[in-house]
């Protein structure tokens, strides 16, 4: 793949997207945006979550084709097909999300979909012997015959750049790929990829850790809300000029709401500990205590991973907790099921709503009284006419446009898909409310209606309690701000705190 | 398609929530039209089968499909499925069959003959208990549904072989003196002509379908089914009502089994092999989705009689058994086929207007 004028220098443009944009429907992901991609060099994409970064590499990457504009490779526009075609044009992607098939073995899961065939079938002699150099290479010692499921985090996301590289891939996008790793590891990966770029793999990286990023890049650019704002290379930048760009000037969600008076403690959460998913001795959540009061709004700050999610599923009573207690309005609720605690006043919005929050194959109004069912059933049967009433009411109090209760819940929008997850857990009439990450997934202006709603009931004397990862969110209708880093809490802020404050409180703004 | 949208104006609820509702059955009724199509084909094809008389023969035959099929489809809507329906069939007739010979209780050096009602209790706990140790099973223990009703398929027909060494119990009449008669009414009897076999369906078919509309319950097994995690989420006790649909099919089983067995007036170990891929196919013909969340009572009932009146007319009309067996399978791949098309094109239509891009890989939403 050389090219006809000779070897490209270091810092020579390989790749480029011009004016490229994105829509899903009615939801503007990238908005034209100008990217370009360096030979021998390291370009970070910082953003915050839904600014568009994900949707840029799938296009760069050929998974998804872009609305408009053109990609530039080697100075000539291309389209791409598929990944595939993309992968035999040497740009390859590493997801955050590995996509190693872990009952595998390191050579198979290299030589996946390619697989190197003889007379007598797949030859795994010389699949062995590539796999065996290609470690080498990596300077990692794992034999290419262990199974993938048997190897460290790290090292999985070394098979992953060893299946890169085994295309030839001059260019390597790399997604969050420290968001797993321990400090060791991500020393590891970093002396890969200096590696990499003295043999003039151009790469695109993409991490939520600003300082870790700013150690090994070479450019800088910074998307928010699906369109560029800042590009410069490292030497021009330093950590606040990446912050000011990726937060900017947000879209107002509104103040804390005030004169209705803050009432007692709602929720009282005392040195919670929960085990972490993955069976590891680490703890996800460890001692976390956090009072509510009732008209107060609490914010949660925290990167992915820093326990706010599992901290929200335990008080709600999906997740076992190790120790501590949770206390609703003076009652100890620690030991009830979730069943039980909906109906003494406190709920979880969940964060991912296709997962935990809709039921797809039911209609908007029978996802929105799901939660309230004792609340329209008289003796045996359920009412009818009581349950459109709770569904009429909900559709109105939560402003969710959809033709009525009976349309389907794929015929809304993201917003009012949240929407209908909040009215549902709001028509049980709760005491304290807890959203995971309420936005995300959602344009600005739903966001500005679903943290309006929060207000409206703060107003009305409901607790609330919401996380969210974009900083902007923190500072709109919450009296105080946690933050939360590594499963602890790690400091508090009223709600005149800086942005640079809060993300340097959340361990964002340290190396790992 | 149809079912989709659904009235909303806030005035419905007949008596089985959704209601019968003759446009939209026809909009929605592949089964319908096949039923339709099977009577009139076979009416031509032979003068007999037309008949008041054959087609309440029929309709018994049907009875025995349509109560399995209906606890089958409790079970698939949330989700699961239940294999061990036809064994449970067979050991509550051998449970039912035994007791009508006696309970000798050797202690007291007496025998009990207990009444046929009680008789029926106990082989309805029998398919109950069955049910039981399925749903902790799935619910409790996490043992993928197919493995743990595939395991009570074998070990349920098991007991039934021991408890009776192979045989078949004959004399279920019961004698007078012993005030245990009245086993036969069941499969013989007729109220108004309706064999009592029909009637007990259309008892338990009304039943389930005011569970699954008009009760918290049914909501919560389409829920669970849609959408597991959310439900619980919701405050929907999630593993109880995964306990309780195999309960119920265990309960259909054996109705189901007490039925068979007065049809036949014998009880015997081996009857109802296979019974469970014929429920399958009857839910999955009445247009539920195996993925769960999806299907209904009315559905599910016409697809037992799909394949009911199918069987039955091809032996009237002399077609060899091994070419029923094909066309069977052929109708079940259709049905299935029909099914897949339905669900596909639904969500290539449905607008796609929702916030997250159309992949809702955790990946697209860190973006």
């Amino acid at each position: 793949m050389t090219r006809d004028d000779g070897t490209p220098a270091i810092g020579d443009v390989v790749l480029s997207a011009r004016n490229v944009a994105k829509s899903f429907g009615n939801v503007h992901a990238l908005k034209g945006v100008n990217f370009d991609v360096h030979y021998g060099q390291v370009t970070t994409l910082f953003g915050e979550n839904g600014a568009g970064k994900s949707t840029l590499m799938k296009i760069l990457s050929g998974v998804i084709t872009p609305s408009s504009g053109e990609i530039v490779l080697d100075g000539a526009p291309v389209v791409f097909h598929s990944s595939t075609d993309a992968r035999d044009r040497g740009i390859s992607i590493i997801h955050q999300e590995l996509s190693l098939a872990p009952n595998l073995s390191v050579r198979d899961n290299i030589f996946m979909g390619r697989e190197i065939t003889g007379p007598r079938g797949v030859d795994y002699a010389e699949e062995e012997r590539q796999s065996r150099a290609l470690m080498e290479e990596l300077e990692e010692d794992i034999d290419p015959r262990t199974p993938v499921e048997d190897l460290r985090l790290g090292q999985q996301q070394v098979v992953e750049i060893a299946r890169a590289l085994s295309v030839n891939s001059r260019i390597l996008i790399m997604d969050e790929p420290t968001s797993a790793l321990s400090a060791s590891e991500v020393e590891v990966l970093f002396k890969v990829i200096r590696d990499l770029k003295a043999r003039g793999v151009a790469i695109v990286y993409i991490s939520h850790h600003l300082e870790e990023a700013l150690q090994i890049t070479d450019h800088a650019v910074v998307l928010r809300d699906g369109a560029m704002t800042a590009n410069a290379p490292r030497d021009q930048i330093d950590l606040e000029w990446i912050v000011r760009n990726m937060v900017g000037e947000n879209f107002d969600l509104g103040s804390p709401p005030e004169g209705h008076g803050i009432g007692e403690v709602a929720l009282s959460i005392r040195d919670l500990d929960v085990p972490d998913a993955s069976g590891k001795d680490r703890l996800a959540v460890d001692g976390v205590s956090i009072d509510v009061r009732a008209g107060e709004i609490v914010c949660i700050y925290g990167l992915m991973g820093a326990g706010r999610t599992e901290m929200m599923e335990c008080v709600a009573g999906r997740l076992r907790s190790n120790g501590g207690s949770v206390t609703l309005l003076g009652e100890d609720v620690t030991r009830l099921r979730i069943s039980e605690r909906i109906a003494r006043g406190l709920v979880l919005v969940p964060e991912d709503r296709q997962r935990d929050g809709l039921v797809q194959t039911m209609s908007v109004g029978q996802n929105l009284s799901l939660a309230s069912i004792s609340e329209f059933t008289r003796g045996l049967f359920t009412s009818n006419r009581r349950e459109s009433g709770i569904v009429q009411d909900s559709i109105r109090d939560v402003h969710i446009k959809t033709d009525g209760g009976g349309a389907a819940i794929g015929s809304l929008s993201g917003g009012n898909q949240q929407k209908v997850v909040i009215g549902k857990m709001l028509a049980t009439k709760p005491k304290v409310v807890m959203l995971d990450e309420p936005s995300r997934g959602i344009d600005v202006g739903a966001k500005a209606e679903v943290f309006g709603l929060l207000a409206e009931g703060a107003r009305d004397g409901l607790a609330v309690l919401y996380s969210t990862s974009e900083v902007g969110e923190c500072l709109s209708v919450a009296h105080r701000i946690i933050v939360m880093a590594r499963g602890r809490i790690a400091a508090e802020f009223g709600p005149d705190a800086t942005k640079e404050q809060i993300m340097a409180a959340s361990g964002e703004a340290v190396a790992a | 398609m149809a079912d989709t949208t659904q009235d909303n104006s806030g005035s419905r609820g007949g008596l089985f929530g959704d209601g019968f509702d003759l446009g939209r059955l026809l909009l929605e009724g592949r089964a319908f039209f096949a039923l339709i199509a099977i009577i009139i084909v076979f009416s031509m094809l032979s003068p007999f089968y037309f008949t008041v008389n054959n087609l309440l023969i029929m309709s018994s035959h049907v009875a025995i499909f349509g109560l399995l099929a209906i606890g089958m489809l409790l079970v698939i809507l949330t989700g699961g499925i239940d294999l061990s329906v036809g064994s449970t069939l067979a050991l509550s007739g051998v449970v039912a069959g035994a007791l009508m010979q006696g309970v000798e209780l050797q202690m007291f050096g007496v025998t009990l003959y207990p009444p046929v009602w009680v008789v029926a209790i106990l082989a309805c706990a029998t398919g109950a208990f069955v049910g039981i140790i399925n749903g902790v099973l799935v619910a409790y223990f996490k043992v993928p549904a197919f493995v743990a009703t595939l395991g009570l398929l074998y070990v349920a027909r098991g007991v039934a072989l021991l408890m009776t060494n192979g045989l078949t119990y004959n004399n279920l009449g019961g004698r007078e003196e012993l005030g245990n008669t009245g086993f036969d009414w069941l499969g013989f009897n007729r109220i108004f002509n309706v064999p009592i076999g029909v009637i007990v369906l259309a008892v338990v078919a009304i039943l389930a379908m005011l569970m699954l509309n008009r009760t918290a319950l049914g909501r919560w097994i389409y829920s669970t089914g849609g959408n597991a995690r959310a439900a619980e989420l919701s405050g929907v006790p999630v593993k109880r009502v995964t306990v309780l649909v195999y309960v119920m099919s265990g309960v259909c089983s054996a109705i189901a089994g007490l039925v068979l067995s007065s049809q036949l007036t014998s009880a015997g170990p081996t009857a109802g092999q296979t019974y469970e891929l014929t429920a399958i196919a009857a839910v999955v013909i009445g247009g539920a989705a195996l993925t769960g969340g999806r299907g209904n009572v009315r559905g599910t009932l016409l697809g037992a009689f799909v394949i009911g009146f199918l069987s039955d007319g091809l032996v009237i009309i002399g077609v060899s058994s091994y070419w029923q067996t094909v066309f069977t399978g052929a109708v079940i791949v259709l049905a299935v086929l029909l099914n897949s098309i339905q669900y596909g094109g639904r969500k290539r239509s449905s607008p796609k207007t929702t916030g997250t891009p159309p992949s809702s890989t955790p990946k697209a939403k860190q973006a």
